[in-house]
């Protein structure tokens, strides 16, 4: 047997540069998915024409028969249109890890000297950005279909901020189902029951009002009802303070149970 | 990051009794290997016996049930960061990103494996240029043939330049011409002296780029030694006799017992394992012409790898060299989901 005596290359790794280490590897990530959005921009028109033609059936068709008192109904609807979006967009983000996990791409990053953490927070991280071009598009849309801020600009910018926080903690929940179902077709299809009801059962379209008592209960205490009650507080106006912690809580707390489940579910993956 | 740079002597992989189980499935069932710094060491099987278990457990994706294994002296499982440095690891399927183009797969493993910038984009054009793929590096991967995905699939392995590199079934799918090509590009690599261990279904492959080869069989090393020393288990030359049909096979069998092991092979045929094969030869035709058996076909020749494994488990290997393997993406998506239930 031959033994030959050649250099091993250990890390030596302590906390702080553990930490600058896990920074680094998330841009990285980030970085790739953001690349993978230019190359195949189908993927951001695909998921804007959706919304916009809702925009455009709830403006023009049944936005006439829908009586919201006190307000314009292309002002109410616009902020239930950003969170739809940001909400349904955020299935991107457990399609592209189901995807990843396919391909066998996951697998070579398990076994590259990475931190553990960064596949899924670069994917959530580039899920960010891609919202936020995706709510500015929205945002303009409604612009032209004649949706106006009644407060100011930093209650609109506050109110974008909101969106991304939202879209961010969903992304947790679907990150999850990406992994487990593993296979971007089921993550897509077990989406959709999910968020329906809570996208429909909810203030982003029509007042709680015109809905049975039973369902009242339910759809004034859910996330999608809590943030846009903010985004329109923030943008047209009323008492901002409890709807928008109340969304932060919502937030926070997705995140802290959504966060730690997907992440042990990638280190079980592959 | 700092590293230091720890000398290591003794064996670059070392393995101990591992075990694995998938729920009541054994995928390892007490594996032990040791292989040389500096050599190639393959790992022959056909699907399912463990090979990829074994490299998934070495590369840290998974944990082992029992046993050891270590990696230049350290512990997969103890030590898996450290591991993951020195390691290079090319899988059975081309883990490349399509929507990336091959210089950006480069950065991306530059990046991830620590590498300070502007040497990480020097070895990433001296990989390109090397594995011939600098024309296409600014094209998406997505639209490149199977043995260009697969060639860069390694450059992307070796960015990190790790002293051990494992290849798991690395010519799985590629048509003659990139099976020999990438052939070349390995033994580049094991000439600088890199430690690799490569799995493989191609007897074919193992013969021509491994030093020691283990053949794996349900979980189990059922064999362990050169190529040349496996093939001495079998006696030295095989007799290979057609006849006309399956009775006659089985008579033929019968009578041609005595001068070694004999199997019949694809129904018709005996094939008979002989110390001496010029006086067996003879004897044979003589006893056959006796019994009035008449071979449609007589042929002398060398063992081969697959008739190790036949003589080793009782069955031939799956894939053996020429044939093509199944590697449309559904058998892909199948054996994927298959191995995940298993999970």
């Amino acid at each position: 047997m031959t033994t030959t005596t050649f250099p091993a290359t250990v890390p030596v790794t302590t906390e702080r540069s553990s930490l600058v280490k896990a920074a680094s590897d998330t841009m990285a990530i980030t970085w790739r998915n953001l690349l993978m959005l230019r190359r195949v921009p189908q993927l951001l028109v695909f998921s804007t024409i959706q919304p916009v033609l809702f925009v455009l059936m709830f403006r023009y068709v049944f936005g006439g028969a829908i009586r919201v008192p006190g307000v314009r109904y292309v002002d109410y609807l616009m902020p239930g249109i950003f969170a739809q979006t940001v909400a349904f967009g955020s299935i991107n983000t457990g399609v592209g890890l189901a995807q990843d996990l396919g391909t066998g791409l996951i697998e070579r990053f398990r076994s590259l000297p990475m931190a553990r953490s960064a596949v899924l927070a670069g994917r959530t991280a580039a899920d960010v950005v891609r919202n936020v071009l995706v709510v500015a598009l929205m945002v303009s849309v409604g612009f032209i279909v004649g949706f106006r801020v009644h407060t100011n600009a930093a209650g609109l910018l506050a109110a974008v901020g909101l969106m991304l926080l939202f879209g961010f903690a969903l992304s947790w929940v679907f990150a999850l189902i990406g992994l487990a179902t593993a296979n971007p077709e089921s993550a897509q299809a077990a989406a959709f029951p999910l968020l329906a009801p809570l996208v429909f059962a909810s203030s982003a379209f029509v007042p709680l009002k015109s809905m049975p008592g039973w369902l009242q209960v339910l759809a004034a205490h859910q996330p999608v009802t809590i943030t846009v009650d903010a985004v329109r507080a923030l943008v047209l106006g009323g008492p901002t303070l409890r709807p928008v912690v109340q969304m932060v809580a919502w937030a926070v707390g997705l995140i802290a149970v959504f966060a730690p489940l997907a992440v042990s579910r990638y280190r079980r993956a592959a | 990051m700092t590293t230091n740079h720890a000398p290591h002597d003794g064996p670059a992989i070392e393995v101990e009794s591992l075990t694995k189980r998938f729920g009541s499935v054994v995928a390892l069932d007490g594996i032990d290997l040791s292989v040389p710094a500096g050599t190639v060491f393959g790992l022959l099987g056909p699907n399912g016996a463990g090979k990829t278990t074994t490299v998934r457990i070495l590369t840290t994706i998974l944990q082992p049930d029992g046993g050891h294994a270590r990696v230049l002296g350290l512990d997969v499982g103890r030590e898996p960061h450290a591991v993951r440095a020195s390691l290079g690891l090319a899988g059975q399927y081309a883990a490349v990103d399509e929507h990336l183009t091959a210089r950006e797969n480069l950065k991306l493993a530059g990046w991830l494996t620590g590498q300070p910038r502007a040497s990480a984009r020097a070895r990433g054009e001296e990989l390109l240029e090397r594995f011939d793929l600098t024309a296409a590096a600014g094209r998406v991967a997505g639209t490149y043939s199977g043995g260009m995905r697969k060639r860069l699939d390694l450059a992307v392995a070796l960015v990190h330049r790790p002293p051990v590199l494992f290849l798991d079934e690395p010519t799985t799918g590629l048509d003659p011409q990139g099976r020999g090509d990438l052939w070349e590009l390995i033994e580049e690599l094991v000439a600088e002296g890199m430690t690799l261990l490569l799995t493989t279904q191609y007897l074919e492959e193992a013969d021509r780029l491994a030093d020691r080869i283990a053949v794996v069989d349900n979980g189990r090393v059922v064999a362990e030694g050169t190529a040349p020393e496996l093939k001495a288990r079998l006696g030295s030359t095989i007799i290979d006799v057609g006849l006309a049909d399956p009775a006659a096979a089985a008579r033929a069998r019968v009578l041609l017992e005595p001068f070694g092991p004999a199997e019949i092979v694809d129904g018709t045929a005996v094939e008979v394992n002989v110390d001496d094969g010029a006086r067996a030869l003879l004897q044979i035709v003589r006893l056959l012409d006796r019994e009035r058996l008449e071979p449609e076909t007589v042929a002398i020749r060398e063992p081969t790898l697959d008739d190790v494994f036949l003589t080793l488990t009782g069955r031939r290997a799956e894939a053996s060299g020429g044939a093509a393997p199944d590697t449309n993406d559904r058998g892909r998506a199948r054996r994927r989901g298959a191995q995940r239930g298993a999970a």
